[in-house]
């Protein structure tokens, strides 16, 4: 593991121009920084600029301002180390989920025999070895973002992005995927930029947590270390008095932000 | 199983229904009239016998043979034309914006105006009726792969560059599978516009095919004959729409349903 921070925002404005003119700042002077093999779970209302922050460390938005750090080396362009898992669907739906896994090694230059034997290993860790001639429609909202998550790790990134990845799904099933994406990641520790809303699940999966404000123009106003020991069960966890503890002091600080978003989209 | 065979039964009714009252009305004299005079209207009798004709003696197999040929160049060319002008504008804005006018000028124009036009240029074989199908196609395929083109999900597009893909990638794994499946959509559209081209070419000029047979009959006042030919026409529209399914059937199994036409 290198000491230098997998990602590395100081500063970070984030600003987009309105269609009437004028500009719209969804994210000001953030500063972040996720160390190698570090979990990080980021917490903030509804259109806190969450997102956005992801994209920017993916590389697909430029800051408007800071700096932008992937293990030392200033982000230029896109974010070449770094696996993205979209909240929306992002399967190619013309591909079956065989074909969504392989087609990271294949664009990679991978033989297209070998890039697939291997997205069959990648489906049979998810649990779907043998859904691989199914095309995305055809599986269900879980089943697909295990697909996702195959078609995102089989690239073996340094760093993992997620944006609100289980949030369309069951709360069974988010906690099944839950377990599913920590048994992943012990065994090769990247480091995780996790984005979600729910407080829960950020403790339960973390090593830290961040909170954003409401937007616009939203900051980190805190950052909370989780002092709860691996590896983890999401549902034996959430049962640690320590659990309780940090989900009441942080939800405590939260729950101004939320009302506060609230108001702010009720008034719009 | 019941309903379904209800749902034929009745069907068919409609048929006998239609086809009865044609018959009488054509034959006897209501009130002491002849409500559907035969020179009009003819009557199924000699309709049926007319298409049994052709069937027999081999005349009509040239014809239908004449307007599939123009029918599957028409869609061929129209579709490749629009393909590769869809995916040129969908990349480049600027041609588009440039090329805007003229091509909603183009396609504001009624196609049929340009008949004339391209049996001068063409003569009167087969290549004026393809261009005249070609029009119709080109513009239905070309809006299609555009919008196909255009309309890629965001996510899907972010998600393929994040998996590292170049613009080439870009264009074969993501452009293209999107364009195609818009194209696919419209494909009863456009092989239906194919052979309205073709059709329509051949009532206008020509010397061999279905429109070519029913504006001969025309020209005769064998009323008859116009008729077997509409009849004909249309059972050669079901077959083609028919394989059509067959063939989106196969070629769009990824997608959740297969939509309506798109406009």
């Amino acid at each position: 593991m290198s000491d230098l921070a997998a990602v590395a925002l100081t500063g970070v404005d984030v600003a987009f121009r309105l269609a009437g003119g004028g500009v719209y700042t969804a994210v000001e002077r953030a500063t972040l920084t996720v160390a190698d093999g570090e979990f990080v779970a980021i917490v903030g209302p509804t259109g806190c600029g969450k997102s956005t922050l992801l994209n920017i460390a993916a590389g697909l938005l430029a800051p408007a301002a800071g700096r932008v750090d992937i293990f030392g080396a200033p982000l230029t362009a896109l974010n070449r180390q770094a696996g993205y898992l979209f909240q929306a669907d992002a399967l190619f739906p013309w591909k079956t989920a065989l074909e969504n896994v392989a087609i990271g090694l294949e664009t990679a230059g991978t033989p297209q025999a070998e890039a697939r034997a291997r997205a069959q290993q990648w489906l049979t860790r998810v649990g779907l070895g043998s859904f691989g001639d199914r095309y995305p429609h055809m599986l269900s909202g879980g089943q697909r973002k295990r697909v996702g998550l195959a078609q995102v790790l089989i690239r073996d990134p340094k760093i993992l992005l997620m944006d609100e990845p289980f949030g369309p799904l069951d709360a069974q099933t988010r906690q099944i995927m839950g377990n599913l994406l920590l048994d992943l990641w012990n065994a090769d520790r990247k480091a995780v930029l996790f984005v979600t809303h729910d407080l829960e699940e950020a403790i339960a999966l973390s090593d830290r947590v961040v909170i954003m404000s409401a937007g616009p123009a939203a900051r980190v106003i805190g950052d909370w270390k989780v002092p709860l020991a691996r590896p983890r069960d999401i549902s034996e966890v959430k049962l640690d008095p320590a659990f309780h503890d940090l989900h009441r002091d942080i939800w405590h600080m939260l729950k101004a932000e939320v009302i506060k978003g609230y108001a702010q989209t009720e008034g719009a | 199983m019941m309903r379904r065979f209800n749902l034929i039964v009745l069907q068919i009714l409609v048929a006998v229904v239609s086809i009865a009252l044609w018959y009488a009305l054509s034959s006897y004299p209501v009130f002491g009239r002849i409500l559907l005079p035969p020179f009009f209207f003819s009557n199924p009798v000699d309709v049926a016998a007319q298409v049994i004709d052709w069937f027999a003696g081999g005349v009509i197999w040239k014809h239908l043979w004449v307007t599939l040929i123009e029918s599957i160049l028409a869609f061929v060319l129209g579709s490749i034309g629009g393909v590769l002008v869809g995916f040129w504008f969908a990349r480049q804005p600027r041609t588009a914006a440039v090329f805007d006018p003229y091509v909603k000028m183009v396609n504001a124009l009624p196609r049929v105006v340009l008949a004339p036009i391209f049996t001068l240029w063409l003569g009167l074989g087969i290549w004026s009726k393809v261009a005249l199908g070609v029009t119709l196609v080109f513009f239905i395929v070309f809006f299609n792969v555009y919008q196909g083109v255009k309309e890629v999900s965001p996510t899907v597009l972010a998600n393929a560059r994040m998996l590292g893909m170049s613009e080439r990638q870009l264009m074969r794994h993501v452009y293209w599978p999107s364009a195609l499946s818009w194209m696919f959509s419209s494909l009863h559209t456009s092989v239906g516009f194919a052979v309205v081209g073709a059709v329509v070419g051949e009532y206008l000029g020509s010397a061999a095919g279905l429109g070519y047979l029913i504006q001969q009959a025309e020209g005769v006042f064998d009323v008859a004959g116009v008729f077997a030919g509409m009849f004909v026409l249309a059972a050669f529209v079901i077959a083609i729409d028919t394989i059509v399914s067959l063939i989106e059937k196969r070629l769009l199994v990824w997608r959740p349903e297969v939509g309506e036409a798109r406009p």
